[in-house]
């Protein structure tokens, strides 16, 4: 059997599709982080780090509580701290957000080994933690339901919590006041401010949702997709997830599809395993998906906006 | 009295004061014996030649880096690509110092400049992306660090790799391209000669040469210096092709003068820490020197106490995150910065 024939099988498959889900989850909710503090007109870059705190958190919480849930509640509330601490610093003291995002970054990827250190002893992973996993769903009926079943039933309890967050976060977004006054704080901040809108109030509860949700994909990261914290493990989802919020041109929905197209380039990259092509190439795959997804976003945007500039209507 | 115009200075030193007491407040947290610990961080990198040796070898691509990053900054760009084109260059000139074998002190110069040149034109790709159709240059050149990271092990594993080591490391470089050592009884090389002459280019560069200014109008105000009548688009390709070329540098340089086998497995991270020196530096060249040095020393310092102490040197990277959150912010001692000009005011 020849290589693509091979590479074709384990594509057309109810579990590459389910894996497809897998892979996304962490990104997904990720993104739709970043997406809620874009809209407010603040970047948070420090979501690859608040990930990684947050999985930290998991772990150590459920080990020591030796309950799951706690340890999410723990994972979450310690992502929504890093958030109120970057936005205590960018609001307040007016630290460039970008730097701030970086700072967060640093912090997560060393703070996170000297703490791993502190309390198990190893740098590398947290396995002398008895650490907890999340529960992983079948759905009755569904699951009965060929092709449909495998690919939609048994996943990880994260996976259905992300999204169902997608609808929760098109809600917000769209139907409440809240979400109204994030998108007009972003849109113009200075006409939101005219009526009455605090926008460092706003831009704060943005930032610390995005912190929430980057809780929750670094909880699906320890106690769900592995089921241990090991250094450095976020490997670069929480950029990805930024890049798929800005490719998904700051939509909910948009945002949610290209989650799933860099999940699924994600899993590809598995996939791309029985071709025998080096493992070190293919894991560059995710990244390469994401420039070409960057670059096709960045033209198609310049050409609007020369249009835009063009067209006789616009003075 | 202190006088305003001090105040960045000021300012400087007090965020290195508050990271320093954080970094103590850790240490005595952790450590069964704090006062020790803290002056084997404190100390043990002065205490004897080859630990000062020491700080000035990380010194030196930390200024590479340091620089590199510095003249992005200074051109408002959020580009972290250093780190990925660091390494990138490190395989090139590795590859270059393995396989070629060139007469006395032209193998080490070719193996840098084409490490240089490598680094320079992949540096170059987010910076056209930015300038052409404004691709937001801080998540490319981050993906280009995933990318070139993986390519670059790649090179490691299928061509480089001397199977007969028990690591995964690289053939050994021919005697030839090893840069040599400047002062006996350390590791320094003449890696540290170059990057003095490339930062006092440098500041040149960006104080004196018309380039040089209008890399700094655009970064203060690429609206008003595309207005102005400057090619903002060609000063953004521009500086990333110099910043990745001394990136570049920095890598090959670091590889022939601290190695005799390539042997990263993972990204080295200096291309995140230029940026932590480049904001200490205000993103200036000469002060690039003294940042780097900062840096290395405390690097130093935590590493040593890791091997002498029960604190690991992870503390450092709080320590970092502290500093950048703090000289980066605006207001941080803005009141007092008020304070005295005011009182300046009526004094005149």
């Amino acid at each position: 059997m020849s290589g693509l024939d091979s590479l074709l099988n384990v594509i057309f498959t109810t579990d590459f599709a389910f894996s497809v889900l897998r892979v996304t989850t962490p990104i997904l909710f990720a993104a739709l982080g970043a997406l809620i503090s874009n809209r407010a007109g603040i970047i948070n870059i420090g979501m690859e780090g608040i990930m990684l705190v947050s999985a930290l958190a998991g772990v150590i919480i459920s080990a020591y509580t030796q309950s799951a849930w706690i340890g999410l509640l723990g994972a979450v509330m310690a992502g929504t701290m890093i958030a109120g601490l970057l936005a205590f610093f960018t609001l307040k003291f007016k630290t460039h957000i970008i730097l701030g995002g970086i700072a967060i970054n640093m912090f997560a990827s060393g703070g996170t080994v000297f703490l791993l250190y502190l309390l198990s002893g190893d740098k590398g992973s947290s396995t002398s933690l008895q650490s907890k996993v999340l529960p992983s769903i079948e759905i009755p009926l569904l699951k009965d339901i060929p092709v449909l079943g495998p690919i939609f039933s048994g996943h990880h309890i994260l996976t259905y919590l992300s999204i169902i967050a997608v609808f929760v976060v098109y809600y917000l977004l769209k139907r409440t006041p809240l979400g109204l006054r994030i998108r007009s704080v972003g849109e113009n901040p200075h006409a939101a401010q005219s009526v009455g809108v605090s926008v460092i109030k706003i831009q704060y509860t943005a930032l610390l949702l995005s912190g929430f949700f980057a809780g929750l994909g670094g909880a699906y990261m320890s106690m769900g997709y592995l089921s241990l914290f090991t250094r450095d493990m976020v490997a670069g989802r929480g950029w990805i997830a930024i890049a798929a919020e800005s490719m998904g041109r700051s939509t909910t929905v948009g945002t949610a599809l290209t989650s799933l197209l860099f999940g699924a380039a994600d899993a590809l990259a598995n996939a791309f395993q029985v071709l025998k092509i080096p493992a070190e190439l293919i894991a560059t795959l995710p990244y390469v998906a994401t420039v070409v997804g960057l670059i096709i976003y960045a033209i198609s945007e310049t050409r609007k906006k020369n249009r835009k500039l063009k067209s006789p209507l616009a003075k | 009295m202190f006088k305003s115009k001090y105040f960045e200075v000021i300012r400087t030193a007090a965020v290195i004061l508050i990271a320093l007491a954080i970094a103590f407040v850790i240490i005595a947290l952790v450590s069964e014996d704090p006062v020790k610990t803290i002056s084997i961080f404190l100390l043990e990198p002065l205490n004897s030649k080859g630990h000062i040796g020491n700080v000035i070898e990380m010194a030196i691509p930390l200024m590479f880096t340091g620089l590199a990053v510095s003249l992005l900054f200074r051109a408002n760009m959020f580009n972290l690509g250093a780190e990925g084109v660091f390494y990138f260059s490190g395989v090139v000139a590795s590859a270059i110092a393995i396989h070629w074998s060139l007469g006395g002190f032209l193998h080490p110069i070719v193996a840098i400049l084409i490490g240089s040149i490598v680094g320079a034109i992949l540096s170059a790709i987010p910076g056209i992306l930015k300038a052409k159709w404004n691709a937001n240059e801080l998540v490319t050149s981050l993906m280009f660090n995933n990318i070139l990271f993986g390519v670059g092990l790649y090179l490691l594993n299928y061509q480089l790799r001397d199977a007969k080591a028990f690591a995964n490391v690289s053939f050994k470089f021919e005697k030839t391209a090893l840069l040599d050592k400047i002062i006996p009884g350390t590791r320094i090389h003449t890696g540290l000669i170059i990057v003095l002459i490339l930062i006092v280019l440098a500041h040149y560069f960006l104080y004196k040469t018309k380039w040089g200014y209008e890399l700094r109008m655009t970064g203060a105000n690429r609206k008003f210096a595309q207005y102005s009548g400057m090619k903002t688009a060609k000063v953004i390709i521009l500086v990333h092709l110099i910043a990745g070329f001394i990136a570049g540098m920095g890598g090959s340089v670091e590889v022939l003068g601290m190695y005799s086998r390539f042997q990263w497995t993972a990204l080295p991270g200096y291309g995140l820490d230029g940026a932590l020196v480049a904001m200490l530096a205000k993103n200036n060249p000469l002060s690039v020197i003294a940042s780097a040095l900062f840096l290395a020393y405390i690097r130093i310092g935590a590493d040593l106490m890791a091997r002498l102490s029960d604190v690991p040197a992870e503390m450092i990277s709080i320590i970092q995150a502290v500093i950048i959150l703090l000289i980066s912010a605006e207001q941080f001692l803005k009141f007092w910065k008020n304070r005295m000009l005011l009182k300046e005011a009526r004094e005149s």
